[in-house]
C-alpha cells in the first residue's frame, strides 16, 4: 500500500540541523524512485525560532509545495529563549509543534519530541481533541532522550527519521547510505543505532491506524537534487562565467557561496568587497578587461548596485546581475519570499533602461535563462539581470542528471581579437571606433579589450562619440542612442526566432479562461490549472519569463485567446499586471489580480479558490490570506 | 601566445603617443593644476617603459576625470567616486594590464571614501592619483572634504565647520603600501613620484595638489612649496610606519596655515600585493584571466562534473 504523495514537514528551532536532515532524507525519497520538492521556512535568526522544511515526495513530477501536508516531525527548539508572561515571541519550545497544526491535513501524522517539549505544555494545546476532531494519529517519543543513550541529544533529528521511516513503512537503505556518506567511525555507528533503534521501537510498539504511506515510485534516468540557486550558479559556470563580485545578503548569498567555493578549483575569481556599489563596479571593470563576470544581490543590494548597472548600460559593458527577492520595502522579512522587486529591477539607476531581464520560473529555467542570459548579455554588450526569489534560491526539485551534460559557452559574443582590430574602423588618430554606429549590426558596435593592440578607446559614462569622446552633439546623441536601443529591438526578435520559447504553457488551449503569473509563482500556478481543468473548468496557463524586453507576441497572443484571465503574483500592487498594461497598452478590463504578499509562497488551493471566487461565484471572499484586485474599470 | 600583444612591448615610446589625435587640448581652465597631472603622467609613461595600449585609466567624475580624453590609453571614464573598484577588477581579470587610477577629493575622499579605504588595506597593485584642489570645481566651487574648517562657499555660507579629511594619515592607517604628496607646480617631482607609484608593486596613493584658479581663488597655488626629501628641516624614515605618521600629520596641519609640504611619505616594498596575496590562497590563476577566453584550446569544467553530490 502506497499513498499519493507525501508531504513530510520537519520542524525545530533555527540551528537544530533542520536543513541538512531534510536534504538528506528528500534525497533518501529522490533515491527511492520518487520525485521530491522542498520548502524552506526560516526567521532571520542564527540560533532558535521556529523554523521548518517541508518535503513534498510524489511519484509524479511536483512542482511546488502543495496545499498543506500530512506528516510532522516536530523536534522542539533546543535554543528557544525562557518565555516569560506575554514575552514578545511567546513560548518558542512548543512552537514546532504548536506554529503547524492548523496546516495539517486530516488523517495526519504527528511525532513530537517528548523530551523537548513538555506535556504541559501539549495539554495546553488541546492536542488530543483536535487530533481526534481531524483524525490526526499522534507520536509523542522521547527522541532527545533515545539520541543521548546511543549518542549525542543533537542526533535526536536522525531518531525522528528513525519513526518516521518506520510509520511510512519505508526502507532503510537509502536513508543508511546517504548517512554513510556524511558522515564516519563512531559518529556514523551512533547516528544507524539511534535510526534503527527508533525505526524498531516504532514497529513493535505503536498500533498502526493510520493510512498514509510512503509512495512508490522510479526514474527513468539518474537523478540530481538541487535549488534554484545551484541552478543559476552552475548555468553561469557553463556560461564561461569565472568571476563574481559580492557583498553577503540573504537570499542571494546561496548563489555567492556556491560559486566562491567552486571557481578557485575552476581558475575563476571570487571576490567579497566593501559593498554592493563596489560589487557591481568590479564586475563591470572585470568584464572591460575581457572575463565573463557577474554579481548580485537581493532588493536592498542591488538598490546601491544601480549606478554600475547604469554606467554597463551606457559603456556597453556585459554583466550579468542577478537579484534574489524578499519581502521589502527597506528590510522588509528578510527570510521570505515575495515578487516585489520587479519594477525596481526594470527601472532602477537614471535614464531610459537598456537592459535585459529573465524572470525564471523553476529550476531548469534557472539553469537555463542564467545561461541565456551570458549569451545575450556579450552578444548585445549590456547588463542582463536575472530575477528570482527567496521561494526559488532555497527550493531543491530532482532533476535528471543528463539535463545537464551540455557543452560549456565561454565564447565572448561580439569581442574582437587582435587580427580583427586590425580590419576595424579607426580614427585618424588611430583609436578605434568602438561604439561606431555607422557599420553596427542589430545595433551593436564590436567591442575590444585593454591590452590589445589597436584596440584603444575610451569608455565612458558621459554620451560619447564613436571613439569613446565625450560629446553632447545632437546628432551623434540620436544616433548612439537609437543604435543602443535597436539592441533592445533586435534581442526580442532573436528571442522570438529561437525554437523553443522562455514562456512556459500549460492547461488547456482552447480555454476561455486564463491565469497569467511569472518567476517562482509558476510551479503552483501549473498545478492549479490542471486541478481546475480535472475539476472540470477549462483554463490555461502562461507563466512569463521575458520581463525585459518584454515577451509581447506570446503574452498578446494569449490574452486575445481569452475572454479573462487572472493575474497571481506574491505582492501588494499588482506590479506584472501594470508591466502587462505598460507594454501591451490594453487587456486592462481582462485582468484581475489574485495577490499574496503575507512572506508565504502561493498553494495550488488558493490558486484554485481564487479563480473559483473571480470567475465562477463572485459573491465569495477568499478563505486564504491572499488579496483579489479587480480589472480596471470593474 | 598572448591575446594581449601591447602588453609587454619592448620599443622606444614617444611621449606623443600619449596624446590623442582627435582632442589634443584639454578644456580644463588656463591655469588649473590638472595640466601637471597630464604633463607628468606623458613623461612619467613612456620613462617606466609603458606602451599606450598596455594601460588603463580609470578615472571617477569631475574636472579630474576627464583625464583619460587628454591620454591617450584605453580609458575608463567611469562615475562619480566609483574608479577604484571597476580598476581593481580590471587589474584583476588581467595583472599584466598597467592600471591607473584618477579622481578628485570630492571623488575619492568623500563619495569614494569607502572604496579607498578597502583598496588600500587589501594594497592592490594600482596607481591611485587624487587631485585634491580642496574644492568641487566642476559643480562650481562647493566645499569639499579637503576644504579648510571655515571655508565659506554657496553650501557653506557660514563657513565650513568641518574640520578637513587627512588623505595621507587615512591612507597609511587603510594599508597603502606607498603615500606620496606632489604638486602641479612641482611638473619634476610630480613626474618621479608618478613612476615610482607606477613601478611600485602594491597600492600606490599620489595626494596630487591641483590648484583651482576658478573657483578656489583664495587658495595658496601651493608655491613655495617643500619638498620634505630634500629639505634640511625634515629627517624621517620613509620606511618607519611610525615617523611616517607623524609626518604625515604635520603636513596636513600646515597645509593650511600656508605651508606646503611634498614627498614621499611611506614606502613599504616588503607587503605582498593584494595579486600576490590572492594568489598565495590559491584564489587567483598564475596566468591573467583574460588570457584564457581567447584560447581556443582552453578547456572548460561543466556543472555536469559537479552533480555527485546531488545525486
Amino acid at each position: 500500500m502506497s499513498s499519493d504523495e507525501l508531504i513530510w514537514r520537519i520542524a525545530g528551532g533555527s540551528g537544530d540541523g533542520i536543513d541538512s536532515t531534510s536534504q538528506n532524507f528528500a534525497k533518501a525519497l529522490m533515491r527511492s524512485g520518487l520525485d521530491v520538492f522542498t520548502h524552506r521556512h526560516y526567521p532571520s535568526r542564527i540560533r532558535g525560532g521556529h523554523t521548518y522544511v517541508e518535503i513534498r515526495a510524489a511519484d509524479h513530477k511536483v512542482q511546488s509545495r502543495g496545499d498543506g501536508y500530512n506528516f510532522l516531525l516536530a523536534l522542539g527548539d533546543s535554543f528557544a529563549r525562557n518565555p516569560q508572561e506575554d514575552a514578545f515571541y511567546g513560548n518558542e519550545e512548543i512552537k514546532p509543534l504548536s506554529e503547524n497544526l492548523d496546516e495539517l491535513r486530516e488523517g495526519g501524522i504527528i511525532i513530537y519530541d517528548e523530551g523537548l517539549i513538555s506535556e504541559e505544555d501539549v495539554d495546553a494545546l488541546d492536542l488530543e481533541a483536535r487530533a481526534e476532531e481531524n483524525d490526526w494519529h499522534v507520536f509523542p517519543m522521547d527522541l532527545r532522550g533515545l539520541a543521548r543513550e546511543h549518542g549525542r541529544e543533537v542526533m535526536r533529528n536522525t531518531a525522528g527519521v528513525g519513526a518516521t521511516a518506520a510509520l511510512l513503512e519505508m526502507d532503510l537503505e537509502h536513508i543508511e547510505d546517504l548517512m554513510s556518506d556524511a558522515m564516519g567511525g563512531d559518529v556514523l555507528e551512533a547516528n544507524l543505532e539511534i535510526l534503527h533503534e527508533a525505526y524498531d521501537t516504532v514497529t513493535e510498539e505503536y498500533d498502526f491506524e493510520h493510512d498514509l504511506r510512503a509512495p512508490e515510485g522510479s526514474h527513468e534516468a539518474e537523478q540530481a537534487l538541487l535549488s534554484g540557486s545551484n541552478a543559476i550558479a552552475y548555468g553561469a559556470i557553463d556560461a564561461g562565467c569565472r568571476f563574481i563580485s559580492g557583498y553577503p545578503m540573504t537570499p542571494w548569498t546561496d548563489v555567492f557561496t556556491i560559486l566562491s567555493q567552486n571557481f578557485p578549483d575552476m581558475g575563476g575569481i571570487s571576490e567579497q568587497v566593501e559593498d554592493e556599489i563596489a560589487a557591481a563596479a568590479l564586475a563591470v571593470g572585470a568584464s572591460h578587461a575581457g572575463v565573463k563576470a557577474m554579481s548580485g544581490s537581493s532588493g536592498g543590494g542591488f538598490a546601491l548596485m544601480s549606478e554600475p548597472l547604469g554606467l554597463a548600460e551606457m559603456t556597453e559593458t556585459p554583466v550579468v546581475l542577478i537579484e534574489a527577492m524578499r519581502a521589502g520595502p527597506s528590510t522588509g522579512m528578510p527570510t521570505k519570499p515575495e515578487q516585489s522587486d520587479l519594477e525596481h529591477i526594470l527601472y532602477t539607476s537614471q535614464g531610459d533602461s537598456q537592459r535585459v531581464v529573465f524572470a525564471p520560473g523553476n529550476i531548469e529555467e534557472a539553469y537555463e535563462q542564467t545561461r541565456l542570459a551570458f549569451e545575450i548579455a556579450w552578444d548585445y554588450q549590456l547588463p542582463a539581470i536575472i530575477i528570482y526569489d527567496q521561494k526559488l534560491s532555497g527550493e531543491n526539485t530532482n532533476v535528471d542528471v543528463d539535463f545537464f551534460d551540455r557543452e560549456p559557452a565561454p565564447d565572448l559574443g561580439s569581442t574582437l581579437t587582435e587580427e580583427e582590430l586590425r580590419e576595424a574602423a579607426h580614427d585618424n588618430s588611430g583609436k578605434f571606433k568602438r561604439f561606431n554606429y555607422e557599420d553596427a549590426e542589430n545595433g551593436v558596435a564590436s567591442r575590444s579589450i585593454p591590452g590589445q593592440k589597436g584596440g584603444r578607446f575610451l569608455a565612458t559614462g558621459n554620451e560619447h562619440s564613436p571613439v569613446g569622446h565625450i560629446s553632447e552633439d545632437p546628432d551623434n546623441r540620436v544616433a548612439q542612442m537609437d543604435r543602443r536601443l535597436e539592441k533592445l529591438e533586435s534581442i526580442r526578435e532573436d528571442l522570438d526566432s529561437r525554437e523553443s520559447s522562455t514562456q512556459t504553457y500549460f492547461g488547456d488551449e482552447t480555454a476561455d479562461y486564463g491565469i497569467i503569473t511569472w518567476g517562482s509563482s509558476q510551479g503552483a500556478v501549473e498545478e492549479a490549472v490542471e486541478r481546475l481543468n480535472d475539476a472540470g473548468h477549462s483554463v490555461k496557463g502562461i507563466s512569463v519569463s521575458d520581463m525585459m524586453p518584454f515577451a509581447e507576441a506570446d503574452v498578446t497572443e494569449f490574452l486575445e485567446s481569452v475572454d479573462e484571465a487572472m493575474v497571481v503574483e506574491m505582492n501588494a500592487t499588482a506590479q506584472f499586471r501594470g508591466l502587462l498594461q505598460k507594454e501591451l497598452g490594453r487587456f486592462g478590463e481582462k485582468l484581475t489580480s489574485l495577490l499574496k504578499y503575507n512572506g508565504e509562497p502561493f498553494e495550488p488551493a488558493e490558486i484554485v479558490e481564487g479563480y473559483e471566487v473571480n470567475f465562477v461565484e463572485e459573491e465569495r471572499e477568499p478563505t486564504a490570506q491572499v488579496r483579489i484586485e479587480p480589472a480596471a474599470g470593474d | 601566445m598572448s591575446a594581449f600583444n601591447a602588453i609587454g612591448e619592448e620599443r622606444e615610446i614617444d611621449r606623443d603617443e600619449y596624446t590623442p589625435g582627435v582632442e589634443p587640448q584639454p578644456t580644463w581652465c588656463p591655469g588649473c593644476g590638472d595640466f601637471g597631472v597630464l604633463k607628468a603622467l606623458k613623461q612619467a609613461l613612456p620613462e617606466a617603459g609603458k606602451t599606450p595600449e598596455e594601460v588603463l585609466t580609470v578615472t571617477g567624475i569631475g574636472c579630474s576625470g576627464k583625464l583619460n580624453s587628454y591620454l591617450d590609453t584605453y580609458g575608463f571614464h567611469t562615475i562619480h567616486g566609483r574608479s577604484l573598484p571597476v580598476a581593481r577588477a580590471a587589474k584583476l581579470a588581467n595583472p599584466d594590464l598597467e592600471v591607473i587610477a584618477a579622481g578628485g577629493d570630492g571623488d575619492g575622499y568623500g563619495i569614494g571614501g569607502n572604496h579607498f579605504i578597502h583598496s588600500a588595506r587589501e594594497n592592490h597593485d594600482i596607481t591611485y592619483i587624487v587631485f585634491n584642489n580642496e574644492i568641487f570645481g566642476l559643480t562650481k566651487g562647493q566645499t569639499s572634504p579637503t576644504s579648510p574648517k571655515g571655508h565659506k562657499s554657496k553650501t557653506q555660507p557660514s563657513g565650513s565647520a568641518k574640520t578637513p579629511i587627512r588623505p595621507l594619515s587615512m591612507s597609511l592607517n587603510a594599508g597603502a603600501s606607498y603615500v606620496a604628496r606632489t604638486a602641479a607646480v612641482n611638473p619634476n617631482q610630480a613626474k618621479e613620484i608618478i613612476k615610482e607609484a607606477i613601478e611600485h608593486d602594491g597600492f600606490a596613493h599620489i595626494d596630487f595638489l591641483t590648484q583651482c584658479p576658478t573657483w578656489n581663488k583664495d587658495a595658496r597655488q601651493y608655491v613655495p612649496y617643500v619638498d620634505v626629501q630634500e629639505s634640511d628641516d625634515y629627517d624621517f624614515d620613509v620606511t618607519n610606519r611610525a615617523e611616517a605618521a607623524e609626518m604625515m600629520r604635520e603636513t596636513e596641519d600646515v597645509l593650511n596655515e600656508g605651508t606646503v609640504l611634498t614627498g614621499r611619505y611611506y614606502v613599504d616594498e616588503d607587503r605582498p600585493s593584494y595579486t600576490e596575496e590572492k594568489r598565495a590562497v590559491g584564489e587567483l590563476p598564475d596566468e591573467p584571466l583574460a588570457e584564457r577566453y581567447f584560447d581556443d584550446d582552453a578547456e572548460w569544467e561543466r556543472s555536469y562534473d559537479l552533480l555527485e553530490r546531488h545525486t
